[in-house]
């Protein structure tokens, strides 16, 4: 591609980057900093095709390095965000889902049976 | 050669459907109601980028680049499962730094080929290098940090210029790598020790409290150097996730930041962080003990309680015990939130990651914003291993190394309940005034064997 337009996709992308979290609350602040770290793991892609391209010893020596550091990345920063996203449950637990910071008093007997359940399932692992 | 083209085609769609599932899965990470499936739509991208990478015209090195995904991805994959909540702050930093790493990795391949075509395309990769190595590196000194390798912060006079003359140093090495596009190996080599240097000397000053903004910005910094090394390689899916991740990375630092009442300038290039100022003023008044069994009965003839959490509580592991004694007071119900203040785990929202790995629905935790005007009504606040997040100096003494740092109001409510292993001053040094207060009582003793006291005194209720 040409200068230019890679220029325009630079800029795009980086109005995109902050568009997409402007409004996120504090409670995932924790999780979109590990999906974000998860999301430039696309390293890999790259390290793929240097070490792919690599002549000398050196080269592949650094590319393959880079292949697994990548490596790591995309599916370190998957599993982490996976499992801390995975315990994010709200009361109405599909059921009726609310946003954060409303009351939740309201189907509170509902949803304790289940809840308790799960803490403890949750104890055991 | 038409099987060469329509592979470069499918290689071409296939990054842009990745391209638009990244996006569309940060956008849904960032509401709690959607969040979990964000990181599914994100995992099909990176899984459809990955594949079809294998695809690319002219690859060779198989041997080599298979037990490197191998060895790199059962590692992560082995470490992410077992790491433990508590310390899931260093984990992301390590996996960010092995990123950065890779980027520069990425640049030095292509910087020791020399055959990288211009001058811009190397100023590009010099760039990308010296960023991603420092964020590599920087990482790993998080990440000991954290994880209690590193116990000092390294600090002397003149080492800010120092910073700035490793920095210069790197950067007029990098120059003449990018000008004349064939220069030594040696040269190159200097260039990236250069930079790994400026990494660690950058990130031992800073204290473990500040740790948090260091590992977002970090994690920026990859995104960019991705974004930059996919100029390099003409690779728009690094182009548009490198650059997304580098410009929500940087809104996201200045957020955290904004959350525990730093600047990022604050953070770099002074030094606060572990130390913080020394035990300043006296409090009057005297420190009144409660009993488990008397703390239990006021919070079962409460109408509203507030559980203020702090790091002590997770130390403790005490989270499934507390979430057992307000489920109780609900059963009986008294109405109860949570309120968390922005630090009050190891970065923002690490306590909601915590709370919500004990079974505590995300609806009845609110943040500092939300929760401030309730504590008026209140009849009970909780703290739990909490202290300098709801020291009211903050408010009131400006002497106070914490003074103007938002705090939970916890002081207004009606009772103070503080259950502490003892009395000591917190992380920062500083004498908490709450503990003072004459509606304030003290529950000493370990935060697991308190919340189990404490539900045995609300059953004995009845």
């Amino acid at each position: 591609m040409t200068g230019m337009v890679a220029l325009y996709i630079f800029m795009l992308a980086a109005f995109t980057g902050y568009e997409v979290i402007a409004r996120v609350p504090v409670i995932l602040h924790t999780p979109l900093m590990s999906g974000s770290n998860f999301v430039h793991g696309i390293v890999l892609v790259g390290a793929m095709v240097a070490l792919g391209s690599a002549h000398t010893p050196l080269e592949k020596v650094i590319g393959s390095l880079g292949v697994l550091l990548a490596a790591g990345n995309a599916v370190g920063g998957y599993v982490v965000t996976e499992r801390m996203l995975e315990m994010f449950k709200s009361s109405g637990q599909g059921a009726q889902r609310r946003a954060p910071g409303q009351d939740a008093r309201a189907g509170s007997a509902a949803r304790d049976g289940d809840e308790r359940q799960r803490g403890a399932k949750q104890g055991t692992h | 050669m038409p099987g060469w083209m329509s592979a470069g085609l499918a290689i071409q769609a296939s990054y842009f459907v990745t391209a638009v599932l990244f996006i569309t899965g940060l956008k849904r990470m960032s509401s709690p109601v959607t969040a979990r499936s964000g990181i599914l739509w994100a995992g099909a991208g990176m899984a459809v980028a990955t594949l079809i990478t294998f695809l690319y015209p002219g690859m060779s090195n198989y041997e080599w680049m298979l037990p490197a995904m191998l060895i790199g991805g059962i590692l992560a994959w082995w470490s992410g499962k077992r790491v433990a909540m508590t310390n899931m702050p260093q984990m992301i930093a390590l996996y960010n730094g092995m990123g950065g790493g890779a980027a520069a990795a990425i640049a030095a391949v292509e910087l020791y080929r020399g055959e990288t075509s211009g001058y811009v395309t190397g100023s590009l990769a010099v760039l990308g290098g010296i960023i991603g190595a420092v964020s590599f590196s920087g990482s790993l000194i998080a990440f000991g940090k954290l994880q209690g390798l590193i116990n000092r912060s390294l600090r002397f006079a003149g080492q800010q210029i120092l910073n700035l003359l490793v920095l210069a140093a790197a950067l007029v090495l990098g120059a003449m790598v990018a000008a004349h596009f064939n220069a030594s190996p040696a040269a190159v080599t200097g260039f990236f020790v250069l930079a790994l240097v400026l990494g660690v000397t950058m990130t031992l000053p800073i204290g473990g409290a500040d740790m948090p903004v260091v590992i977002s910005l970090y994690n920026a910094l990859t995104g960019l150097a991705v974004g930059l090394e996919g100029f390099v390689l003409d690779n728009a899916a690094m182009i548009i996730a490198g650059t997304v991740v580098g410009s929500a990375g940087t809104l996201l630092t200045q957020l955290m930041a904004r959350a525990m009442n730093r600047s990022l300038g604050n953070v770099l290039f002074s030094g606060f962080g572990d130390t913080g100022g020394e035990a300043t003023g006296t409090v009057t008044g005297s420190l009144k003990p409660i009993e488990a069994a008397d703390a239990g009965v006021m919070m079962a003839f409460a109408s509203k309680v507030i559980v203020v959490p702090g790091y002590g509580m997770a130390v403790a592991q005490a989270q499934h015990k507390i979430w057992e004694l307000v489920q109780l007071l609900i059963d009986r119900g008294v109405t109860v939130r949570f309120a968390i203040h922005p630090v009050a785990g190891r970065m923002p929202g690490h306590m909601n990651v915590l709370l919500a790995e004990a079974g505590v629905p995300y609806d009845l935790i609110a943040d500092l914003d939300e929760i401030n005007a309730e504590f008026d009504t209140a009849d009970v606040a909780l703290i739990i291993g909490a202290n300098d997040v709801v020291n009211p100096v903050a408010r009131t003494d400006k002497s106070s190394p914490i003074y103007g740092m938002p705090i939970l109001n916890a002081d207004k409510a009606k009772n103070v309940i503080v259950i502490k292993r003892g009395k000591g001053a917190g992380f920062s040094g500083i004498e908490n005034a709450l503990f003072y207060l004459d509606n304030t009582r003290m529950l000493y003793g370990d935060a697991q064997k308190a919340g189990a006291e404490l539900i045995a005194a609300v059953k004995a209720v009845g």
